[in-house]
């Protein structure tokens, strides 16, 4: 729409210019005003059913729906009027008379629209008498992850049009009608589509509910902080929200470069393993077959003499789960040697594409930042990097759960430095074991299979002494006086983009919370 | 009106001609009856004079809105890029009008020959008549007359023996009363949930399968034919008021009435003369209490606004309610308001599409507040609050199903409150309804 010509309005008394064939909905935002809205959502079709952002245009006799009406020249839009105000207290007022108000036992309470639109412009008393029933439908089991509570269904028809417009698998519809409408479902089906739940995040109100979530947390003891899913190499933005340093749901963040308002289920169940228990604390040293826990200097001392004291071959063997950062600086670490850098990536043989959004899907590589890697350097060789691990002087290993992977196997090579935040069995074989933070623990960067450079932040506090492996690498370089130490991911990346001429110009400034393409790497995104 | 009674002589009959008649239901008969001429007269005219015929006749839209027919077929593109589509709306349910199913039970091929002189005015190939569900003989009437039609050439590939294509679909609705608004029936026809849409974008633009679309209903089409037949400045001339309002329209009466029936008079003729002459007037003893002049959704008028409104569409509106679509309802003095206006409520709750909160939530709760007040246990604000609740109702959604809930409650209320107040404050015996809608 750029090439589009501009129209002038004025929006609550803030003139305006957006290209023609904005919605009015849309302008307001432009002009500081959120028309309240329920069935209006910028990723589906319209509906213009909720009636819900009726606003007053002047020259025009009627009030007009926002999400339904293009602005055009010289309009004049009035949101708070009191004509437009009491017609949506009217909606209000309507919505509420079959809603339960149940919101004390509510998962979306604190984040529901109704409630939210309700506070700021909605009666304060009911005049439904309190002896008529409200409607009443049995909660269903929607199946996949999503279930229906259909006494708290506004009927705002966004997961009927999520599933038929986006999804493309028409299988919710609106049953029965008047008051007595509620959502149905095919019945042979389920709600199984891998991208069915992102019906609960459209939901306006606590009619779908995620069953993982279910009665685990209030909205309002959640702390929300933007990331990337770690799921496959899309790179869809999310936020995870976290109670009390656990993370306990994932959400879609909206960045319509990349994943417009959406995810895929898989990457949603991508949060479980944030919180595990069994973390390595503390940094470790052998001591003949026993590791011992250490300080981190001590680690860093031994590490240090390990590189120092070795030349000839060396490994890398890298996780594409772990950060840009902390994969260019474990190549530097290591610079001096004849290096093998290689890492390994679960891929499986189909995507699963959401139809309505162009090249959004579920991807074949099941990890984020393999792009990463490959832009600098490592190779996806990991069985060959393996079988040469014998004549390799250094092995160090970033965070790969070395799966397939004996002690034996490790003791080959001359000496290990394993940088995880676990311990699987093989790893007991190294000499130095240095704990690092998960991708919640940790502010960080991804290249996405686009190219895409995207920041994640920290949302938790990482176990122990578990520190990001940016860090730890950065403390390792500067006792190697091959560079760092770094006091943030941002001077790291800094550091990598003044180094490596791909990452050039870019900063975590520029990238800010939706990333940017590498300046010569090919266009992608949805928008392309 | 000719069925089942004969025509009374201040009746104007054109489309009722033959109500009745069994034999014109034929094709044989209908031909004899001077049938499919109108339709050879127009295929040997180019569209836009058609259109012009139509638009100087003064024909308006008698399904209820009253926009003129021709000028609504000139919205159609001039230029066609796109399959066009006409659709005939014979969904006629509206309560209180039995009109369409009189004209399609008895003159069959009347309709379907102002069908396809209307499809061919606007360009159309194919013509998609929606008949309501429930008209089932009608219906097969109609399916027999759309096949003789076509075995005799009047519509197929070569209409006429012209070379044009004129082809004609039935398609029986489910039993939804809103398939009759037109966006409805598109959805209806696309074979969707019969939910209105947002205008714009308009039929003529984005119709059914979203390609122009003019819809008419099928007193509307079936007047056509007539027109072409007898020339605009006729069909101009039959009007007794007002200049804007011409032809003759078809009123269904019901109610308390002692000839209850279809009558077919001039635009302008006096609603008091209708009931009063024609239709017999009220039962003995009785004496007249209020009519809804246009089927269910429009204003209710009292006794004196009866007698002097004139039943055109300006009429009406100086009477402050509408033509609509010619169902008059006449209630004598035996009847209980508050009970009719409650039970019409009850019927537009059962057919809400459920798309627009208002309408959804609106119809159903203004049900329940009139059973309350029926059963005495209505409150003196109750009113109050259905007039807020009509007015909540009245323009804010998407059609026009919950601002006809709303206006007989709002003109109910206006013009017999005192009905309302004799259940709220118990002077009068409560009527407990049980069943919702």
């Amino acid at each position: 729409m750029a090439d589009q010509p501009l129209v002038r309005l004025t929006i609550e008394g803030v003139p305006v210019s957006v290209p023609q064939g904005t919605l009015v909905i849309e302008a307001a935002k432009q002009a500081g005003v959120m028309i309240p809205h329920y069935c209006y959502h910028s990723g589906l079709p319209v509906a213009g059913v909720c009636r819900m952002c009726l606003v007053e245009i002047e020259t025009t006799p009627k009030l007009q729906i926002a999400c339904a009406t293009q602005a055009a020249e010289g309009m004049v839009v009035n949101v708070l009027s009191a004509q437009a105000r009491e017609a949506r207290q009217g909606v209000l007022e309507f919505l509420l008379i079959n809603h339960p108000l149940d919101c004390p036992i509510c998962d979306q309470a604190g984040e529901c629209e109704l409630q939210d639109y309700v506070f700021q412009e909605g009666r304060s008393r009911t005049r439904y008498t309190p002896t008529y029933a409200k409607r009443f439908n049995p909660v269903e089991d929607f199946g996949g992850d999503v279930l229906y509570v259909p006494n708290r269904c506004i009927l705002c028809t966004r997961c009927v049009r999520f599933m038929e417009h986006v999804a493309e698998e028409p299988i919710l519809n609106v049953s029965e009608r008047g008051d007595r409408a509620y959502i149905g479902i095919h019945p042979d089906r389920h709600l199984d589509h891998p991208w069915a739940g992102n019906v609960v995040d459209l939901c306006p109100v606590g009619s779908l509910l995620s069953k993982d979530f279910l009665h685990k947390a209030r909205a309002w003891e959640l702390d929300k902080t933007p990331g990337v899913c770690t799921g496959c190499s899309q790179g869809c933005n999310v936020n995870l929200d976290t109670r009390t340093d656990v993370v306990v749901r994932v959400r879609p963040r909206a960045n319509l470069d990349v994943n417009q308002y959406f995810m895929c289920d898989h990457g949603r169940m991508q949060y479980r393993w944030m919180n595990r228990g069994d973390r390595i604390e503390a940094p470790l040293v052998a001591h003949g077959h026993e590791l011992a826990a250490v300080s981190w200097d001590h680690a860093f001392a031994r590490a240090a003499e390990i590189v120092r004291g070795t030349a000839g071959r060396a490994a890398v063997l890298a996780s594409p789960r772990a950060s840009t950062e902390a994969l260019f600086l474990a190549k530097r670490v290591l610079g001096r040697f004849d290096l093998t850098a290689a890492f390994r990536v679960q891929r499986v043989s189909e995507e699963a594409p959401l139809i309505g959004v162009p090249n959004l899907a579920l991807r074949s590589e099941r990890a984020p930042n393999v792009t990463g890697a490959t832009l600098l350097g490592y190779t996806e060789q990991f069985e060959v990097a393996v079988k040469a691990l014998s004549g390799s002087a250094v092995v160090l290993v970033l965070d790969d759960p070395l799966e397939g992977v004996s002690a034996d196997l490790l003791r080959a090579a001359g000496q290990v430095i394993y940088l995880g935040t676990v311990l699987p069995d093989a790893a007991r074989a190294a000499h130095v074991v240095l704990p690092i933070a998960n991708v919640a623990e940790e502010d960080g960067t991804f290249v996405n299979r686009d190219q895409r450079v995207q920041r994640y932040f920290q949302a938790k506090v990482g176990p122990g002494m578990a520190r990001p492996a940016w860090w730890v690498l950065g403390e390792l370089l500067a006792e190697l006086k091959l560079g760092g130490p770094f006091g943030s991911a941002a001077e790291a990346f800094a550091w990598m983009a003044a180094e490596e001429p791909r990452f050039g110009g870019l900063s975590y400034q520029l990238l800010g919370t939706r990333g940017m393409v590498l300046p010569a790497g090919r266009p992608a995104g949805v928008g392309a | 009106m000719g069925y089942p009674h004969q025509p009374h002589l201040k009746e104007t009959v054109v489309l009722s001609q033959y109500f009745g008649d069994a034999e014109a239901r034929t094709y044989d008969g209908w031909v004899k009856r001077g049938g499919y001429q109108a339709l050879e007269k127009a295929l040997a005219m180019e569209p836009a004079q058609v259109i012009e015929i139509v638009k100087q006749s003064g024909l308006r839209g008698r399904g209820g809105a009253g926009f003129p027919a021709g000028v609504k077929w000139s919205f159609m593109p001039k230029e066609k890029k796109k399959p066009h589509y006409l659709c005939c709306n014979a969904d006629e349910s509206e309560p209180g009008t039995f009109k369409d199913r009189e004209i399609m039970r008895w003159t069959p091929h009347g309709l379907i020959e102002g069908c396809a002189i209307a499809q061919y005015a606007i360009q159309a190939e194919v013509t998609y008549i929606y008949v309501r569900g429930e008209f089932t003989e009608p219906l097969r009437i109609m399916e027999g007359a759309l096949a003789e039609a076509y075995r005799h050439g009047v519509l197929g590939p070569n209409a006429m023996g012209t070379g044009k294509r004129l082809d004609m679909y039935l398609h029986r609705g489910a039993g939804a009363y809103i398939c009759g608004e037109e966006t409805a029936l598109m959805s209806s026809i696309e074979g969707r949930r019969g939910n209105p849409r947002i205008r714009p974008p308009f039929p003529a633009a984005y119709g059914v399968f979203g390609m122009p679309t003019t819809i008419n209903n099928v007193e509307t089409l079936a007047s056509v034919p007539h027109i072409i037949n007898r020339g605009g400045a006729w069909y101009k001339s039959l009007s007794l008021s007002h200049p804007k309002s011409t032809g003759t329209k078809l009123f269904s009466v019901c109610g308390n009435v002692k000839r209850p029936g279809n009558y077919e008079v001039t635009m302008g003729f006096p609603l008091g003369e209708l009931i009063d002459e024609l239709c017999g007037g009220v039962p003995d003893g009785r004496t007249l209490k209020a009519c809804i002049p246009g089927g269910s959704s429009v204003p209710i008028l009292n006794r004196e606004e009866s007698e002097s409104c004139k039943l055109d569409y300006e009429g009406c509106v100086e009477q402050g309610t509408m033509l609509g679509s010619g169902g008059l309802i006449v209630f004598d003095d035996s009847a209980d308001m508050v009970y009719q206006i409650m039970r019409l409520a009850r019927f537009y709750a059962h057919e809400s599409c459920a798309q627009c909160t208002q309408c959804r939530e609106g119809t159903a709760w203004t049900v329940r507040i009139l059973q309350r007040i029926l059963a005495g246990q209505g409150e003196a604000k109750d009113l109050d609050l259905l007039l807020d609740l009509s007015e909540q109702m009245t323009g804010k959604t998407i059609c026009v199903l919950s601002d006809s809930c709303a206006a007989p409650v709002v003109s109910g209320i206006k013009k017999f409150r005192g009905e309302f107040e004799a259940y709220i404050n118990g002077t009068r015996r409560p009527r407990p309804v049980l069943v919702h809608a």
